[in-house]
């Protein structure tokens, strides 16, 4: 009886081991992990950062303007003016009984010329 | 454990038969019986003291090796914490009301060399002023053949510059990590963000430090980590400002200003959608302060903040504001307006003459100097100077950019009566177009203080009452005729009603000694709409001559005020204000009783 206690103590001191060692492991494991994710955020930050600052340079106000005054043949971008403000019944309903008849995907109907 | 007995039967019959004592066996069996026990005893104290030692060693051992081990090692980050670390930037970011990016950071390289490490100085001198014209190759060559260990080269490279050196390929030549400090957006709302430069510098890093406007002002606050990288946001609207910016800037060079400035603020929370002051500069590469000559000239000065200028007629509703507010007058009250109106040797005139009597709205509407004179001469000096305090004229504004705290509205050194009559009609009190528009818009918003702020705000400011609903509205009334019938008649802008205020001043000589003839500050405070205020506009022109007619013409009506207008026209739609009709205004029913 006491060589069997003996015995099952020893094995459960083993396998404690071996169970500490795994998980010692995969802390280590899990940390280098960690480092490399946060590396990771901290390059997709600042990359984020930078594409922000593009973004923002590419829309800053003084380009937009000057490409829609180049773009004003295809785009006719003017300044908003307080005449452009309508009302709701001003706004036509849109035509009842409207049948599209597209077979093909890249059929454009051109009915009901209603702006 | 067999004991042993304390009468053993064979030691006891043997003692008997000698005729000893057998209880002697006895006693001398339990003296060695107590003895074992005693040496057991102690051997088993002994033990448990040796263990609590080897205890209390072992404790104290590891409490001072773990000590000695916190105070000679070096603080790491924490690795295995759950916590989303947060690798922000240096810097928080700058937006607009609506999270556009004012201000932001770059990551850059500065360029630095090690002349004892530099392989051919001669040619390093060559190629880098061949990449970088601005440098001096004599003075390059000079350093790098001198005793200097070290030197800067470049504080920002671009990523083509820095390929650039990288292909010249001399060891000496190194790269420094920066981070820089980027306005997106270029010359818009300089002088409001101010511009930022390098503080304390090393070779893996620099301090980014804010040198004026809101990044001086809130420096600690954008650098401070604990913030977390949030953004600072501040209550100007980038299109607003932009489109009043273009406007502006056409009317400045249209009506030949050397200067212009525009203040568009909401009346109800104090906030600035827009602050303009023209010239402005460009805050990624902010020039030098000038030396030499008047602030003023220099582009960095913020004339809508720090610029200070006798504001003119923009003043005289004040002084009709207060006197409706102490019942010395009702908008119909007759004033007599014959003139030259004579105090010692001082004479005040109008701009024409207006008959011997008008009505107080009247005296608005043309715009009449001795008119306005005689309603101060009646309020008089302490009257006046209380009002205008309360209205914020003799502090410098609360205004968010480190600019603005010293700008002190110069008042007279000794408040006489001339004095209260000049500054009746906005002669002899010299505060900033920030402080006119902060004034028009407690009229605006019904009569309460308004300080005017850079940072977002959602509620409204809840200010000290400085006049009553009544007198503002009395106020805002008068205003809107100034624009239908007055001197501001260019300031309609259908839709919108506009009411507001013209202003001409003339401007002193900067050497003391009188004022110019031919050099005005031209000013139209107005407010829109004025049957429902929400926006205090200001625009403010130096030294603007319109020559379209036969003789130049320098009066607001015809600078200041159409620039204002087309400012409002492009403006109003930007903010969500629909046109719309004004309502009429019903005839005022006086109750009376028998």
């Amino acid at each position: 009886m006491r060589t069997i206690l003996l015995v099952l103590t020893a094995m459960a001191v083993i396998g404690l081991a071996v169970w500490a060692y795994q998980e010692n492991y995969r802390t280590q494991h899990a940390t280098v992990e960690t480092e490399r994710l946060q590396r990771q955020i901290g390059e997709a930050r600042s990359r984020l950062a930078m594409l922000k600052a593009e973004w923002a340079y590419l829309n800053r106000p003084e380009r937009l303007r000057d490409l829609a005054e180049i773009n004003y043949y295809d785009l006719q971008l003017l300044p908003l003016r307080p005449e452009q403000f309508g009302k709701i019944d001003q706004v036509a309903y849109p035509p009842t009984g409207l049948v599209f008849d597209l077979s093909d995907a890249v059929d454009v109907s051109s009915q009901g010329d209603w702006p | 454990m067999i004991r042993k007995p304390l009468r053993p039967l064979a030691s006891i019959l043997r003692a008997r038969d000698k005729g000893e004592n057998p209880d002697v066996i006895e006693r001398e069996n339990i003296r060695q019986r107590h003895e074992e026990m005693r040496d057991t005893g102690r051997a088993r104290a002994e033990g448990r003291l040796f263990i609590m030692a080897i205890l209390f060693f072992g404790a104290f051992i590891t409490v001072g090796a773990r000590m000695g081990i916190v105070s000679y090692s070096e603080a790491v980050e924490p690795r295995t914490s759950y916590s989303v670390s947060k690798i922000v930037a240096q810097r928080a970011d700058i937006v607009d009301r609506k999270g556009r990016i004012l201000a932001t950071n770059l990551e850059t390289n500065s360029l630095y060399a090690q002349p004892h490490h530099m392989i051919d100085k001669e040619r390093v001198a060559t190629e880098l002023v061949a990449i970088f014209p601005e440098l001096d190759e004599g003075r390059l060559k000079k350093d790098f053949t001198g005793s200097r260990k070290f030197l800067w080269i470049k504080k920002k490279l671009s990523p083509e510059q820095k390929q650039a050196v990288h292909d010249i390929g001399d060891p000496g030549l190194q790269f420094g990590a920066r981070e820089m400090r980027l306005y997106p957006n270029g010359k818009l709302a300089a002088h409001v963000l101010g511009g930022a430069s390098f503080g304390k510098e090393d070779v893996h890093a620099a301090e980014v430090i804010g040198v004026a406007g809101v990044e001086k002002q809130f420096d600690a606050e954008l650098r401070d980590p604990a913030n977390g990288g949030k953004a600072l946001t501040l209550s100007l609207d980038l299109t607003v400002q932009t489109a009043a910016e273009r406007v502006l800037h056409g009317g400045m060079k249209l009506m030949n200003a050397k200067g212009a400035a525009a203040v568009l603020m909401d009346v109800h929370t104090g906030e600035l959608i827009s602050l303009i002051s023209l010239p402005d500069f460009d805050p990624n590469d902010r020039p030098r302060p000038k030396i030499k000559g008047h602030a003023s000239d220099s582009p960095l000065f913020n004339r809508a903040v720090q610029g200070l200028y006798e504001l003119g007629s923009t003043f005289k509703i004040f002084t009709a504001a207060q006197a409706m507010e102490l019942g010395l007058a009702s908008p119909s009250t007759l004033i007599k307006t014959s003139g030259p109106l004579r105090w010692g040797k001082f004479k005040i005139r109008d701009f024409h003459y207006y008959g011997s009597e008008l009505s107080l709205t009247k005296v608005i509407v043309k715009s009449s100097n001795i008119g306005t004179a005689r309603m101060a001469q009646v309020i008089g000096a302490k009257r006046q100077q209380d009002f205008l305090r309360d209205l914020g004229f003799f502090d410098p504004t609360s205004v968010e950019v480190v600019e603005a705290s010293g700008i002190q509205p110069l008042l007279p050194s000794n408040w006489s009566e001339l004095s209260t009559m000049t500054i009746s009609y906005g002669h002899g009190l010299s505060a900033s177009p920030l402080h006119l528009a902060a004034g028009y818009a407690t009229i605006a918003n019904g009569g309460t203080r308004v300080l005017p702020t850079l940072l977002k705000r959602e509620t409204a400011q809840e200010g000290r009452r400085v006049m009553s609903q009544t007198s503002a509205e009395q106020a805002r009334r008068m205003l809107r005729k100034v624009v239908t019938e007055g001197t501001a008649s260019f300031g309609e802008v259908p839709g919108y009603a506009v009411g507001g205020k013209t202003g001409t001043a003339d401007k002193p000589k900067e050497n003391g000694g009188g004022y110019y003839d031919d050099r005005v500050i031209a000013t139209f405070a107005s407010i829109f709409p004025i049957h429902a205020p929400r926006y205090v506009l200001v625009v403010s022109l130096d030294e603007p001559i319109e020559t379209s007619g036969p003789e130049p013409r320098r009066t607001a009506g015809w600078t200041a005020v159409p620039v204002a207008a087309e400012i409002i026209t492009r403006v109003a739609p930007l903010l969500g204000l629909r046109p719309d009709v004004e309502p009429g205004h019903l005839a005022d029913i006086t109750l009376t009783s028998n």
